[in-house]
């Protein structure tokens, strides 16, 4: 067991008494109370637990805590809150762009780490960018549009 | 998220014009049958059951249907401000709550709008109609002479608000349904396609879960499920795992076995260590695997025989031809991307749990029948989950934290499924065989039409007389047994769920062979059978008109009078550029389908794009248009996304999906084993809505599956020649069958 200090969303963050191996899911959700990485398969297979660890997108399920604390985490509360949203969460709502919305967390933060790269990334490339990242509702033709209306936005 | 705020909220008595909540008054008046009310009004007659109004100037409907990504949470709310002549932002809405909403059973069967969304109407039909009777008797004024704005009822300079009048105005009384509610030309909010209600906070990491639900004190559960059905727990290290840092209650109780821990990770890892020193007795109890399923099914498995429908005519003419198929569909997973997750509680005897069960009430009564407590004492309450599709381990795992959580001295507990319980464990949509038969006479008409569907149950849901249909209570040393299974009866059906053809042929017959033993566990998965009759019905009578020489599309036509289905017909094939006699070239190719769901609920056609990679026998869906009619649209975008999610979620089915198992095990554990429909692969969509606002409403959520399903079986037939007629079209069965 040990204590870590986190960079989460532009703020340091200490959590105590956790195993180094502790995936960073479990911090991220249980000690800091962050609701957006969701728990999905633990494997790394659906992508609903992503966050950005120094700007790239990472399956926090599959991550260590350990691992994590040296890198600046980004999770969906760090892109824009309710009163300040950031763009790709305006074009998520404007477009309707789910059903249930668990998996949105991981589109919303797969596809800022697609834009901070590309920001005016064709259709294909934003398929191909989500395209490890399960929807099972399948909003998926809402979720590229969305992408497509933030990039516009933002451009 | 904190629940226990927000229901103190909704119990504060001091200032609300309903100040309690009444029971249904069939339990206080008994003898005499009541006069029937519109959809669930029927069940749940009290006004104040269905809406409060706050002197803080609020109305919040309740009702017993719960949101699940569906927006239903919207779409009523738009109904009630319509009704009552209030803005939207003023309604507020409370889902699922056994002791705050009504009791409206299952939110299934793509009834929410047409069940709670009338009861709304015209509950807030009769309660604006209460209230505008008290104001004009406050203001001294003749009731017709008010007008009524955003809640404020004026006449002659006069004015009054609802929430003004909450000693005035009684609700606390039973429906009479006798306001009309309003026509579709005064809304000014049914027929919009509003922003869903729930999105916001699930896009900014708010609390939107049950699984964000944090209780002070609460700990994390994991459940150690058996390695196969039939397992007998022979063994396990409890000191081992009890030894292990935060673990704080190991519960075994007879082939029951879960864990507690302070923290989630060391819940898991406790789960992997019971896993590892578990021994277990197993017994090959499953039917055979991959094609030979489906011969066990229809000669092996005991069969209960029903016919369904039966047509004869003394006039057709006798079959100069008869064609016979037989279609199949495998196991398939509900697959949520959010396992199964609940917190509970226990206080003094009485159960707390937050749930994203379908049903919080028929889960309280399995709950209590568990626990051999009066339903009084278990309080369900729904926080939404990741999109269900149907009966998936939503109530089992109500159960499992449940149990968990009697050994936690008090403490809540959280309890999430990991990956392979839901894989392993969730009831699936039943593997089905439908045979057809259809005679032609010499001029290509059908005169003769059979099919015949073996399939398991589709609705072993919490609920049900006789048993308790949640998972763990039947590994506990003190075992509950499951009630004997019933399919849905016409007309709604389950496992023959549209299997009578709305095509208008002389003679016919539908016959249900019901196999109720179930060695994989099933239950309610989006469409029930329907999704599979529609396929085989749809593709048969593709079959049929090639061999008649006709169009699909006026061969249907030919079959129907119903205006409604030979709209959604011709619109859908007119957007879609349909071409009579397109030639096919191998690999690209069209289909059409079309089903009214249910054979009473909305009416969709389907047409289909799609290319065949021969050399791999991938399938692709590039372009799939649809025509809708719900009749009355509350919220378009919502039945679009409904429909759309509807095609997309079919296409997956249809190409991927089918669970593997061996005689002993289910083998499908992880996404890699069971791989669902991703972006690249994803068709263009484009939905046409016919709204008919003078129509009733008719449910859309499960409309398009069936219908999509068919229709990309038929392409593929058009495209290539040659009929696919197993499910899933994965690569290899598609080669086998080009070969």
């Amino acid at each position: 067991m040990a204590d870590f200090t986190l960079r989460v969303n532009g703020a340091t963050r200490k959590v105590s008494s956790v195993a180094p191996d502790t995936p960073l899911l479990y911090v991220l959700r249980n000690d800091l109370e962050l609701n957006g990485p969701k728990f999905g398969c633990g494997l790394a297979q659906c992508g609903a637990c992503t966050v950005l660890i120094d700007g790239k997108s990472a399956r926090s399920c599959s991550v260590t805590v350990s691992a994590a604390a040296k890198g600046a985490i980004t999770t969906l509360e760090g892109l824009g809150t309710m009163e300040k949203l950031h763009p790709l969460q305006r074009a998520f709502i404007e477009e309707q762009a789910c059903q249930c919305g668990y998996c949105s967390n991981g589109m919303i933060m797969a596809a800022k780490a697609l834009l901070d790269g590309n920001p005016r990334p064709s259709e294909r490339e934003i398929k191909q960018a989500l395209n490890d990242h399960l929807c099972r509702c399948a909003s998926h033709n809402r979720i590229v549009r969305a992408v497509q209306r933030a990039a516009k936005e933002m451009a | 998220m904190k629940p226990s705020l927000s229901r103190r909220d909704f119990l504060k008595t001091g200032s609300a014009l309903v100040i309690s909540f009444s029971l249904a008054p069939e339990l206080a008046f008994g003898q005499a049958k009541p006069a029937a009310l519109p959809g669930s009004l029927n069940n749940n007659r009290m006004l104040d059951s269905w809406l409060r109004i706050d002197a803080d100037g609020t109305l919040t409907i309740f009702t017993g249907k719960i949101e699940l990504g569906q927006g239903i949470g919207t779409a009523l709310t738009q109904i009630a401000a319509d009704e009552l002549d209030v803005d939207l932002k003023r309604v507020r809405i409370v889902h699922g709550d056994t002791a705050l909403t009504p009791n409206e059973g299952q939110t299934a069967g793509s009834q929410s709008v047409e069940n709670s969304g009338t009861a709304v109407r015209f509950a807030c039909a009769e309660a604006r109609d209460i209230l505008v009777n008290a104001a004009a008797a406050r203001l001294g004024v003749a009731a017709s002479a008010l007008t009524v704005s955003d809640g404020t009822c004026t006449a002659g300079g006069k004015s009054v608000a609802y929430w003004d009048l909450v000693g005035d105005a009684n609700l606390k009384r039973e429906a009479q349904a006798s306001v009309k509610p309003k026509p579709a030309s005064q809304h000014k909010w049914v027929g919009k396609s509003i922003l869903r209600r729930d999105i916001p906070k699930k896009m900014t990491g708010g609390a939107a879960y049950v699984q964000d639900v944090r209780l002070p004190g609460m700990v994390f559960g994991r459940v150690v499920r058996p390695p196969s059905p039939g397992a007998r727990l022979v063994s396990f290290d409890e000191a081992a795992v009890k030894r292990t840092r935060g673990v704080i209650a190991v519960v075994r109780d007879g082939d029951f076995l879960g864990v507690a821990a302070e923290r989630e990770e060391q819940a898991i890892r406790a789960r992997e260590l019971l896993k590892r020193s578990a021994k277990w007795k197993e017994s090959e109890s499953l039917p055979p695997p991959g094609d030979a399923l489906f011969e066990h099914l229809m000669t092996k498995a005991k069969s209960v025989d029903s016919v369904v429908n039966e047509k004869t005519s003394a006039t057709a003419l006798a079959p100069a031809k008869t064609l016979r198929a037989t279609y199949t569909r495998p196991f398939q997973v509900h697959g949520s991307i959010g396992p199964s997750c609940a917190v509970a509680q226990w206080r003094e005897g009485k159960l707390t749990v937050w749930t994203h069960s379908q049903g919080v009430f028929p889960l309280r009564g399995d709950l209590a029948k568990v626990f051999a407590t009066d339903p009084a004492n278990v309080h369900c309450i729904h926080a939404e989950g990741a999109g269900c599709y149907g009966h998936n381990g939503a109530d089992d795992v109500a159960l499992d934290a449940a149990l968990v959580a009697r050994a936690t001295g008090g403490r809540p507990v959280k309890l999430q499924w990991m990956r392979d319980d839901e894989f392993q464990w969730e009831p699936y949509g039943s593997a089905m065989v439908m045979k057809l038969s259809g005679g032609l006479d010499a001029q290509g008409n059908v005169v003769d039409w059979t099919h015949d569907v073996w399939s398991h149950p589709h609705n072993n849901r919490p609920g049900a007389a006789g048993g308790v249909n949640l998972l763990a209570s039947w590994h506990l040393a003190k075992a509950s047994s499951a009630p004997f299974p019933v399919d849905p009866p016409q007309p709604t059906g389950g496992g023959d769920r549209n299997s009578i053809p709305l095509y208008d042929f002389p003679n016919q017959k539908v016959v249900k062979h019901f196999l109720p033993e179930m060695p994989l566990r099933t239950s309610a998965l989006r469409t029930l059978g329907g999704y599979a009759n529609v396929f085989a019905l749809e593709s048969f009578v593709d079959e049929l008109a090639l061999a008649a020489g006709a169009d699909p599309v006026e061969f249907r036509l030919r079959y129907l009078k119903d205006p409604r289905a030979r709209a959604v017909i011709e619109t859908a094939a007119q957007r879609a550029g349909w071409q009579a006699g397109a030639k096919r070239d191998g690999a690209r190719g069209r289909g059409f389908a079309f089903s009214k769901y249910k054979n009473l609920a909305c009416y969709v056609a389907v047409v289909a794009d799609v290319e065949v990679d021969r050399a791999s026998g991938k399938v692709r869906v590039t372009r799939v248009v649809a025509a809708v009619d719900a009749g009355q649209i509350v919220n378009p975008d919502g039945v679009v996304n409904q429909i759309e999610g509807g095609i997309i979620q079919s296409a997956s089915w249809t190409l991927l999906e089918s669970v593997r198992y061996d005689r002993t095990r289910v083998t499908t554990r992880s996404w890699a084993d069971y791989p669902i429909i991703h972006f690249e692969d994803v068709p263009q969509v484009e939905v046409v809505l016919i709204n008919r606002p003078e129509e009733r409403f008719l449910g859309v959520g499960e409309g398009s599956q069936g219908p999509a399903a068919a229709a990309i079986a038929n392409a593929i037939a058009h495209a290539t020649g040659k009929r696919l007629r197993a499910l899933p079209f994965s690569p290899e069965r598609v080669k086998q069958v080009l070969a």
